[in-house]
């Protein structure tokens, strides 16, 4: 749908990695061209019109996130440069201070680097203790397995909503009412489901949350960190300076202003944000409803057709995203990205950033598909074309 | 060399590719190689007596071209001395980067001479060379060079 929107789209490419990043529609660029061309201006600092105008549609998109969010204040959203960043503040400048030594943290072996790393640096800093909830023989996480893995030391559970591996949608709400029955700090990596579908922080009961703009049609460089008010508050700044201070004195006396701005330090990607706030625009005015149909329906079809080509193993044909992961009987999988790019077709091989999940996959690397709006089933019959020539695939591949 | 040749020589070294896995003592030296783009990932074993390599091994996981292009390279570095291996290494990197070189020092190697045509692939075809300049500046350390 909307493949009018999208420049990239006249390149005869097909492209399958959406779960990297995605495509930008036009209006996207557009507003961002704006501000560069019609009112280029630092934010918080100026008193001229065209540097009002910069705070005005910088802090509307504040807003935008707060309501795509259901956030009760925009106070609660804090501009980062992706979700990496938000989830490093997280861990680094919340987690830090408010665990002890010995607490535990739930994580999964399928969570991506950046929700990972954080973790074990705080572990080898502090000496948290990081614990692994059990996937299912699906590679899912269930709720039982997530209940039954908590302790009375269990003090945080960090996950991704959706995992961009296997693709499979956790039950945050379960999970969530879990973590403030046993007064568990929430952790939600959003970054693959907030372009898909709706993700609700009060009613899923989540602490923090973090996602990018890329992923959804913005642009690169720019993402969101939420946290409850009273959390948020609590977050220490990992970066000071400018635009995050009300003032400071040679004695040393310093006061930080309040959130979200103490989080917020120096010139923000003020084109970045503006162009977040389009793409939620394009988002809502489509809805998660018929994006999350039209995901599945071409994985359906996907997954029927590729059951004709006996050489091709899919490892996760029960999640319920639009995430395929795969591999040709005794080809590795970048020689089969590479294959495909021959066909101006892209997917990613390799281990996706989940590189624990080798534990469970028994396999190291797979290619991995992953559909978003503007895909067709056109595009899927081209890929299934291709993958029924993959006999041939070394004649191309060397 | 025809394309129908260069690619039957890469396929064979993809899939008989020579002394991967090949069991290997305390004797050897063992060198990491992998690609931050992409997913190879190879551990070569070297073994060296005065400054010969005498016998090489690989393990791990990669493409057909760094997997064909280890091959290629280690069988052909057996017996080679360090100043030998040392201009083997130059020709090839000329070779990949375009440069003019040395058809004759680098025998079956040259099937890789078109690989600039995917830039993407250039790096598979230089991975098991990243492990032998490692494997080398081990060795210089080691004789206090």
């Amino acid at each position: 749908m909307n493949r009018e929107d999208f420049k990239m789209l006249d390149n005869d490419i097909v492209y399958f990695d959406n779960g990297a990043t995605t495509f930008k529609p036009n209006c996207v660029i557009d507003s961002m061209n704006d501000y560069y061309n019609n009112y280029c201006a630092n934010a918080h600092r100026g008193d001229y019109k065209i540097s009002n105008k910069v705070d005005i549609e910088y802090e509307k998109v504040r807003e935008k996130v707060k309501d795509l969010i259901g956030a009760s204040s925009s106070e609660e959203i804090v501009f980062t440069s992706g979700a990496t960043q938000s989830l490093n503040m997280i861990v680094l400048g919340f987690m830090a201070h408010a665990l002890k030594s010995g607490d535990e943290v739930l994580i999964t072996k399928s969570e991506h680097a950046s929700n990972v790393l954080p973790w074990m640096e705080l572990q080898k800093k502090m000496g948290i203790v990081i614990k692994y909830i059990p996937l299912n023989d699906d590679l899912e996480l269930t709720y039982d397995n997530v209940l039954n893995s908590i302790t009375s030391k269990t003090k945080v559970i960090s996950i991704a909503h959706v995992t961009n591996t296997v693709g499979d949608i956790r039950p945050i709400y379960e999970i969530g009412k879990l973590c403030k029955e046993k007064n568990i700090y929430f952790v939600v990596d959003a970054a693959q489901s907030i372009p898909h579908r709706k993700v609700d922080v009060i009613e899923n009961n989540v602490s923090f949350l973090a996602f990018s703009a890329h992923k959804m049609l913005g642009p690169t460089g720019v993402g969101v960190l939420y946290g409850k008010k009273e959390l948020l508050e609590e977050v220490v700044p990992i970066f000071v300076g400018g635009g995050m201070n009300n003032y400071f004195l040679s004695n040393f006396e310093v006061e930080y202003s309040p959130i979200p701005n103490r989080l917020e330090a120096g010139t923000p990607n003020v084109a970045g944000v503006i162009g977040m706030g389009k793409a939620i625009d394009y988002l809502m005015n489509i809805g998660y409803e018929k994006i999350e149909k039209h995901e599945e329906d071409l994985k359906r079809y996907f997954l029927e057709k590729v059951k004709r080509i006996k050489n091709v193993k899919i490892y996760n044909p029960n999640s319920k995203s639009g995430i395929v992961l795969f591999n040709i009987d005794d080809v590795f999988a970048q020689d089969t990205a590479t294959f495909l790019d021959y066909y101006n077709i892209c997917v990613r091989s390799g281990n996706h950033c989940a590189k624990m999940l080798i534990d469970e996959l028994g396999i190291k690397n797979t290619c991995r598909i992953s559909f978003y709006l503007y895909n067709t089933k056109e595009e899927v019959d081209r890929l299934i074309k291709a993958l029924e020539n993959s006999k041939n695939i070394f004649d191309i591949v060397i | 060399m025809n394309k129908q040749l260069r690619r039957e020589i890469i396929l064979d070294n993809y899939q008989h590719p020579f002394h991967k896995d090949k069991e290997v003592d305390d004797s050897y030296i063992k060198v990491n190689t992998n690609n931050e783009s992409c997913i190879d990932n190879l551990d070569i074993y070297f073994k060296v007596e005065n400054g010969v390599i005498l016998d090489v091994s690989f393990k791990g996981e990669a493409c057909a071209i760094s997997t064909s292009c280890s091959s290629i390279l280690l069988r052909y570095l057996v017996g080679k001395n360090l100043n030998e291996v040392k201009v083997i290494l130059d020709e090839y990197n000329k070779m990949i980067n375009e440069e003019e070189y040395d058809q004759d020092i680098l025998k079956d190697l040259i099937v890789y001479s078109d690989i600039y045509l995917q830039p993407n692939r250039k790096n598979c075809a230089l991975l098991p060379v990243k492990a032998v300049l490692r494997l080398l500046d081990n060795l210089g350390e080691k004789n206090g060079n």
